[in-house]
């Protein structure tokens, strides 16, 4: 028997450990003494009150749909990928091959090759950590971690050495051709009588994460592969008894993994930045670990998640320009997410199960007295 | 390349070696405890800043070293809370203290020096200073004309801080505290079969938190000779990956202190090169600081893949342990 409803564990469980998590947070911001309500009113105005806010939230979450989803999808094999951020680093070099040596005719037919290539490099980039732990059993947590640091070298290699025009100074590709530009929501939304989401950078890509999204769902609890991948999480000699090839099931799934990972790039790079830059995944695919956690390996709640956390990305930044608050205390917040909805889940889960156990011991005596 | 440079070169490699080290045998004595610690990084960071900016206000060294060991011990015991008594996942635990480390020291150096997140720069007792063996050389000019014996004494062995020594002793201090003291025996076994102490008597829960406190003391001198050794103040990010080369460092020398020391040592030397020589040239080949940089990172994988020895962790490394009933 279960020891706590199924909607506390995918409800109460996550909403205590944020209530935890804000509570902290506002503890630290009172410790640097600022006001945290003045602070949270300012995140809410500046990210969620005006529609070019909104453009913001939106597209701080798609990174972190894509990244969430990514980390979450591993997770589902017991596979602790913290490699997101390398990954999608990867996947910008692919979203900036396709856009500087390609000359496409229309952003659809660009959004198409770029995710294509940018899923391919993802995926190539979590290809060797897979294989070293299927094969050879070398952890991929360690692995992974190495190959962050490594895509951030060969990313430093590539800009500098290789795709930077020539004459300029700073590691950075040249612009990507009109063609490839892709819609934002000011160019799809937005009328002369009623301008909406003004210089905002979310874009289409927003409706490919929500695909996304679907596609995973669709693939962890309809298919055979999906099946496979969470028999294989549960319980690796069992599923291996059933006839499943584990060393498959860790290379697709990091493959998947990697390749949504990866994706992450079509937001920030063929999207917003319309080059590709040094540092533009600004730490989303770690951050994809406090979504996966937080929205419970669930890609409903992943996308919740992501724009919780679009939001406090959009209303940290808000704070850094109306306070002395920086925007690091959104990493101090993530932090705190993690280690209450990851680290120290038991500690937020036994008092809870606790309560609910004895709720039902009264109800229970209460149904005997009736009796 | 003349033979002072090469001294040259090894003196910075034994600098940029020491936090790598002390935060290896930080990681050794927790990873021996079967715990996963991945949060090294995490607790130099915190301590270099604490160290810094206490150091820096109080004008004396050592209280900024204590101020920074007791900010690493406290995420060292947020690190053991949710590893051993709440039996969480430490590798998201260990996460979740990079973050927390990453965050707060920006945040706290703003709101304390308003200087973008760094602390002050610091000068005279704020800092630890060179010590400067009997009869060795400290002018440059003097030691490049010195003859090779003397240029090794006063560059190579003298003129370091005094942590660099200190770390230099933890070595065989690990050694004998792990392979021949019985303390040393029980927190290997309980790395390796936690039931079987627990059988013995001996409480697994108090042996695996004094490794953690003994992690977050060693990390919190690491953290402390960066801000205040080898660079003098805190900037934001300020260990720049280190307690991930020191995670390497630790799976390339196989649990072990000696071998610690010594990969420790080639992944300074890696470090000091980079920084050194900006891209090598061999013959028509030029060698990119980009790749100078990724080494430690590529060897590690390529040691993990098992091609040049197997690393095996400790058995029951990152498996909570739950008593039977």
């Amino acid at each position: 028997m279960d020891k706590m409803p199924k909607w506390a564990d995918a409800f109460l469980v996550p909403l205590f450990s944020l209530v935890l998590a804000a509570v902290l947070s506002a503890i630290v911001i009172v410790a640097i003494g600022e006001d945290p309500i003045a602070a949270f009113k300012l995140m809410v105005d500046g990210a969620l009150m005006r529609s070019s806010g909104w453009g913001y939230t939106l597209y701080y979450a798609t990174n972190f749909m894509f990244t969430g989803l990514a980390v979450s999808v591993a997770f589902h094999a017991r596979l602790f990928n913290i490699g997101g951020e390398g990954q999608a680093m990867l996947g910008g070099l692919g979203v900036a091959i396709a856009c500087l040596y390609v000359p496409w005719p229309h952003w659809t037919l660009a959004l198409l090759g770029s995710a294509t290539l940018a899923a391919a490099f993802g995926a190539a980039w979590a290809f060797i950590p897979a294989y070293l732990q299927a094969k050879r059993g070398s952890h991929i947590v360690i692995t992974t971690i190495m190959f962050n640091y490594i895509a951030f070298s060969l990313l430093g290699y590539a800009l500098v050495n290789v795709l930077r025009p020539p004459g300029a100074m700073d590691p950075a590709t040249e612009k990507f051709a009109a063609a490839t530009h892709l819609p934002t929501f000011q160019d799809m939304f937005s009328t002369a009588a009623t301008p909406l989401f003004r210089g905002a950078p979310a874009n289409v890509t927003f409706f490919v994460a929500l695909a996304a999204c679907v596609l995973v769902y669709f693939l962890i609890w309809r298919t055979r592969l999906g099946y496979e991948i969470r028999h294989f999480g549960q319980s690796p000699t069992a599923a291996n008894y059933a006839g499943t090839n584990g060393v498959r099931i860790i290379m697709i799934t990091m493959l998947i993994s990697g390749g949504l990972a990866g994706m992450m790039a079509l937001n920030t790079t063929q999207g917003e930045a319309e080059r590709l830059i040094l540092n533009s995944t600004e730490n989303a695919g770690f951050i994809g670990i406090a979504v996966a956690l937080m929205g419970r390996n669930h890609p409903f709640g992943v996308l919740l998640a992501a724009l919780l956390f679009g939001f406090l990305y959009q209303g940290g930044a808000e704070l850094a320009l109306w306070t002395k608050i920086p925007r690091d205390l959104i990493t101090v917040i993530q932090a705190f997410v993690i280690l209450f909805t990851g680290a120290l889940d038991n500690m937020v889960r036994m008092p809870l199960e606790k309560f609910f156990l004895m709720l039902r011991k009264s109800s229970g005596s209460k149904d005997k007295e009736a009796v | 390349m003349d033979f002072f440079t090469l001294v040259q070169v090894l003196d910075s490699t034994l600098r940029l070696a020491t936090p790598l080290l002390l935060a290896c045998l930080a990681g050794l004595y927790s990873e021996r405890a079967g715990i996963f610690d991945i949060g090294l990084e995490g607790k130099m960071l915190i301590a270099a800043f604490f160290s810094a900016g206490v150091a820096y206000t109080t004008g004396n060294v050592w209280v900024g070293m204590c101020a920074g060991i007791g900010a690493s011990l406290v995420l060292s015991v947020i690190h053991g809370f949710a590893s051993i008594t709440f039996r969480g996942n430490q590798l998201i635990s260990g996460v979740a203290i990079n973050f927390l480390a990453s965050g707060i020291t920006v945040l706290v150096a703003q709101s304390w020096f308003s200087q973008g997140g760094r602390t002050p720069s610091l000068t005279g007792a704020g800092r630890f200073e060179p010590i400067v063996l009997p009869g060795a050389l400290t002018r440059i000019r003097d030691i490049a004309d010195a003859n090779p014996f003397m240029q090794i004494y006063s560059e190579l062995l003298s003129g370091h801080t005094i942590i660099v020594y200190i770390a230099l002793l933890f070595v065989p201090l690990t050694w004998w505290l792990l392979f021949r003291t019985r303390f040393g025996l029980r927190l290997r076994a309980v790395g390796e079969n936690p039931a079987a102490v627990d059988t013995a008597g001996i409480s697994v829960v108090s042996l695996r938190y004094s490794a953690v406190i003994i992690c977050g003391v060693l990390c919190g001198i690491a953290g402390a000779y960066l801000a205040t050794g080898l660079q003098a103040g805190f900037v934001k990010e300020m260990t720049a990956g280190r307690g991930y080369i020191a995670l390497a460092a630790l799976i390339f020398a196989k649990w072990r202190p000696w071998s610690a020391l010594g990969a420790c040592l080639l992944f300074g030397f890696l470090q000091a090169v980079a920084v050194r020589f900006q891209n090598i040239r061999i013959g028509e080949f030029t060698i990119p600081v980009q790749f100078m940089e990724a080494l430690p990172y590529i060897l590690t994988v390529v040691i993990l893949a098992g091609f040049i020895g197997k690393a095996i962790p400790p058995k029951a490394g990152g498996e909570p342990y739950v008593k039977e009933r």
